[in-house]
């Protein structure tokens, strides 16, 4: 048995960048701002690296794919510099992507590279959809194991440990299958000096969704971009007596 | 928007005193007797004294007393410790120059705190001085985002100052690592240099104006002045970098730049201090306008930091040496193309043996802290001597090694054995200004260790052309040593502007200059 690996990776604002939305309220201003590999996308491929590190010969490769405009090729060089083999970008220019239409050709993708494991981020931190693995793993008819703790590869199968209420939950599937990471996976690496230069060589294919047959379609519309009521600033008191007092007004004791 | 949790890929943390957990700082009188005696002709603070200050300041929180001093009576290093029993907090510039004034007609001798996070002893009382804190004078004043000017009172924190900035798409032209705590009066009245000095200079140059009281209560206000004003002696000069020996900074007018939209961050290994040098100059050469930080430091500190932190070193291998180099531009393209080709050039040349680059702007932060962590690591096992110097870059490092030498010869050094006194000498620093940290790192401050390293390195730098202070000033520290790089006809003069407006020597006595 042999890995062939697939991890799509997304562009999106820094997480650490505070989103600000637009005059017009239609989104978030993009114009000036950093943008980065989707952090759990980057455990994604930390995990997919980890894998091949620790199973020799198992890993056959690992293909980065990023849906979005020309300019998440940066991120593609970014996965590629990381370790990724090879990769693909989907220029869709500006448009959003709904997930529908994300799995749609990550499908697509999954045909063309004969890739038998698919490991996801279970959220984009841009619009927090949660969905995309869960939609492609219906599309493929393939098992899933979302949120993942934990990946342990034993033989051709495969068990994924998840965080949940009060303990763990761990579920173990055969190949073909596909696993979205959670925070706590592993801690990605930084990208070395050498790797960077390899990078430029490695194969980037620019694909159209038209070229693999995919028409993409809105299936919801933005009304209105608005930030959350601010919170009133808090007070200081200045003795114990004066907190119990305020305490004591708003009926908290 | 997703929130991540916020200490996902370990961010910087706030700057930490070094622990209370053990027994309190000596005080300063006892430690430092032969060097300091108390000066008789001040008076004593009374009880009517404090009722004066109570009458100015109306609300209660502005006055401390007794132990609720402490934390006004210790440095940041938690090795000097004061012992007075009095704070006073004023809101206004008015009630600064009433409490000067009463203090200069009464003899009584105050010390301005900003911070506290100075390194050299000059922001606490020897004895029992009055602490004069301007914490409570933090109003932003105004901003002007055509010309970049930035006005503001003298205790408002540095970090809030630059994210107040950064909201505008402007940058505080100063940062250091203390920035969570130390003011922007305070970096002024030290003439601060750190991390972005090599980009956009010394303060003397991007400070436009003053406030500041005198001891006689004067209020000196130069914050209208334009960018270009050449009209007589450029009095603000005097308060910058003075360390409150002349009067109390209340207000900062300061030209700010734009902040870069583009920003990158590399951390180099590398195999000798020679090779950091020529990395130094093919940086200037290649990244040129872009370079915006070029930081060294050793094996040592590197190790003390992973131990701080808990955390393994970004790069795998162990180096000698290892270089933070940070670029920042307005097109992201043409600085990461820019700093790629770079570092494929000093890899290709084996100037640098390996490097990482930041991908996001976490692994940026990351990356810093390997570099900002360094004065707080080199604390935790009790205490530090800190020597903060310029040396012409040829010599800079071998300081570091004629100490090390030095106290190996004594027998006081050892990483792991905890009965030496002293971990390490390990050195860091602002190498693209010359400007070297030694840092002494020991299990106890001690009066063996301390006469090993001093007067033996202000000596050294002395011969070999550098200063004894690159940046943190001079305060109770270097207060015997000035002569090291001033001459005699400089000492002179700054003692006739000490004497001229400050003829009773009530502000921060004690230091490094005396009326
Ligand atoms: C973690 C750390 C990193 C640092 N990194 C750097 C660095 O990279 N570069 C560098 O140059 N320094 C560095 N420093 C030291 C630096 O001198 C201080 O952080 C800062 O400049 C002091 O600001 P403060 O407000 O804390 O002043 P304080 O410590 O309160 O005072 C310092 C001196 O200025 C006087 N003073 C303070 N406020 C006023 C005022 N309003 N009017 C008149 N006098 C006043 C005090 O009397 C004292 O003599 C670092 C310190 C720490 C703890």
């Amino acid at each position: 048995m042999s890995l062939k690996i697939l991890v799509p990776v997304k562009r999106v604002i820094d997480f650490a960048v505070k989103p600000i939305i637009n005059k017009a309220q239609t989104g978030v201003e993009t114009k000036g701002v950093k943008f980065s590999m989707n952090p759990f996308c980057d455990i994604a491929l930390e995990e997919s690296l980890k894998i091949r590190e620790s199973n020799k010969g198992l890993v056959d490769e690992i293909h980065a794919v990023s849906i979005g405009p020309t300019k998440a090729q940066d991120i593609l060089r970014t996965a590629l510099a990381k370790g990724a083999d090879t990769s693909t970008l989907v220029d869709v220019g500006d448009e959003e992507v709904e997930p529908l239409a994300v799995a749609k050709i990550l499908k697509k993708i999954v045909e063309k590279q004969q890739s038998n494991l698919i490991i996801l981020g279970k959220q984009a931190i841009d619009d927090d959809s949660n969905q995309t693995g869960q939609m492609l793993a219906g599309l493929l008819g393939w098992p899933q194991a979302t949120n993942a703790s934990k990946v342990e590869i034993n033989g051709d199968e495969i068990s994924v440990t998840r965080e949940i209420d009060g303990g763990s939950d761990t579920l173990k599937a055969k190949l073909p299958m596909i696993i979205t990471t959670d925070l706590r996976l592993n801690e990605p690496r930084y990208v070395k000096l050498p790797n960077i230069m390899k990078a430029k060589k490695k194969p980037l294919e620019k694909l159209s969704p038209k070229d693999l047959d995919i028409e993409i379609s809105k299936r919801l519309q933005t009304l209105k971009v608005q930030a959350p009521p601010e919170r009133p600033a808090g007070v200081k008191v200045e003795s114990v007596d004066e907190l119990i007092e305020k305490l004591k007004q708003v009926k908290a004791i | 928007m997703f929130k991540l949790p916020k200490n996902l890929f370990r961010p910087l943390r706030p700057v930490f005193r070094p622990t209370r957990l053990y027994s309190s700082v000596p005080l300063t009188a006892e430690t430092y007797k032969d060097k300091v005696s108390i000066n008789d002709k001040f008076k004593k603070l009374n009880d009517s004294d404090i009722e004066f200050f109570k009458g100015i300041l109306k609300d209660e929180s502005g006055l401390i007393t007794g132990d609720d001093c402490l934390g006004y009576n210790e440095d940041w290093m938690r090795k000097y410790r004061g012992q007075s029993q009095l704070v006073l907090k004023p809101r206004t510039t008015e009630q600064v120059s009433m409490i000067l004034k009463y203090c200069n007609a009464n003899n009584l001798p105050v010390v301005p705190q900003g911070g506290n996070t100075g390194l050299v002893g000059g922001s606490n009382p020897i004895f029992d001085e009055i602490i004069i804190s301007v914490a409570n004078l933090n109003n932003i004043r105004s901003f002007d985002p055509v010309s970049g000017i930035f006005k503001c009172d003298a205790g408002v924190i540095l970090e809030t100052a630059d994210n107040y900035l950064a909201d505008n798409g402007y940058i505080f032209p100063l940062d250091l690592g203390a920035k969570g705590s130390c003011h922007v009066g305070g970096v002024v009245a030290t003439n601060a240099g750190g991390l972005r000095l090599l980009r956009y200079g010394s303060l003397h140059g991007t400070v436009l104006g003053l406030e500041a009281v005198l001891p006689d209560g004067t209020i000196y206000n130069s914050m209208n002045s334009l960018r270009k004003d050449n009209t007589g002696f450029d009095l603000k000069q005097l308060f910058i970098g003075s360390e409150g020996s002349i009067g109390i900074i209340t207000g900062v007018s300061i030209l700010c730049p734009i902040r870069s939209s583009s920003v990158n961050v590399a951390l180099l290994g590398v195999s000798s201090y020679e090779m950091v040098q020529k990395v130094f100059i093919e940086s200037k050469k290649e990244l040129g306008e872009i370079l915006s930080a070029f930081e060294f430091m050793d094996l040592n500190s590197q190790k003390l930091v992973g131990q701080y932190l808990k955390l393994d070193h970004p790069l795998e291998d162990e180096y000698p040496f290892y270089v933070l180099i940070e670029t920042s531009g307005s097109n992201k393209d043409h600085d990461d193309e820019k700093l790629e080709t770079f570092l494929a050039n000093q890899m290709e040349a084996e100037l640098v043996n390996d490097g990482i680059i930041a991908q996001d702007e976490s692994q940026l932060r990351n990356l810093w802290s390997w570099r900002e962590s360094i004065p707080e690591a080199s604390t935790m096992n009790g205490g530090v001597y800190k020597y903060d110097v310029s040396l012409p870059l040829d010599d800079l490092y071998s300081l570091v090694e004629a100490s090390s030498e030095r106290l190996r010869g004594e027998g006081l050094v050892d990483f792991e054995d905890g009965s030496k006194p002293v971990v390490e000498a390990i050195g860091y620093g602002h190498l693209g200004d010359g400007n070297l940290h030694l840092n002494v790192c020991v299990r106890e401050y001690s009066k063996s260790v301390e006469s090993v390293l001093e007067p033996f390195i202000y000596q050294w730098i002395q011969e070999h052309k550098g200063s004894i202070s690159a940046e943190h000033g001079l305060g109770f520290q270097k207060k015997n040593y000035v002569g090291y790089t001033k001459n005699d006809i400089e000492i002179k003069l700054m003692k006739e502007i000490k004497h001229h407006y400050d003829p009773h020597g009530i502000m921060n006595p004690y230091k490094y200059i005396t009326a």
